[in-house]
């Protein structure tokens, strides 16, 4: 059984490799925080299975929980700090100056 | 023996929704509907892979906290694609939207 953990780890990483090539030629600043998202929500589960490879689940699932709190936390501010009124004022004057 | 069964049936239908949402956020040619593939595969299959891990461990307390992740991934994959997209929309980004008269405008 943690042959068969270890085999759909591999491919889990392969999988979470595809999005870097929307981070890195994303047309928009929107499309590269989306990318890193999905990315960041991939890895939870990566984490969970490297915790069952190793044996040591107690002491992996601590260590996932706060890495999903991190990630979502990342996300949430960048998107609100993007939206609030300071920002899209100063994009207005700097577009029509 | 029905466990591990059932435990690699989710573990690998997860994986494939994965994927599916991977190939998504490549393909689609649009702000939103890679937002749509990158949250709704996204959930659904981590909800596989870890209720593949809970079935594999059983009732422990581990399987608990994993349970605690499920249902902390539920609420907070949506909230944050849909701030994101909020964010995008309120900054001036337009979807695209095909109409029949651009199609045929096109075609002509």
């Amino acid at each position: 059984m943690e042959h068969f953990f270890l085999y759909s780890a591999i491919v889990l990483t392969v999988i979470i490799a595809v999005p870097m090539v929307r981070v890195v030629k994303g047309p928009t600043l929107f499309d590269r925080i989306l990318a890193t998202n999905a990315i960041a929500t991939k890895t939870i589960v990566l984490i969970c299975l490297t915790g069952y490879i190793y044996g040591r689940i107690d002491m992996f699932i601590d260590i996932t929980l706060a890495y999903a709190v991190l990630g979502f936390l990342g996300s949430l501010v960048i998107a609100k700090y993007l939206s609030s009124h300071k920002i899209m004022r100063k994009r207005e004057k700097e577009q029509s100056s | 023996m029905i466990q591990i069964t059932f435990s690699v049936l989710f573990i690998i239908l997860g994986i494939a929704f994965i994927l599916m949402g991977s190939i998504g956020i490549i393909r689609l040619p649009d702000f939103y509907s890679r937002s749509h593939a990158a949250s709704k595969s996204d959930t659904l299959g981590i909800l596989f892979v870890i209720g593949g891990l809970i079935i594999y461990e059983g009732f422990t307390q581990s399987s608990l906290k994993l349970l605690f992740i499920i249902i902390f991934i539920w609420l907070s994959n949506p909230i944050g694609s849909h701030a994101l997209a909020r964010a995008a929309l309120k900054k001036g980004i337009k979807p695209i939207l095909y109409n029949r008269s651009t199609k045929t405008k096109e075609d002509s």
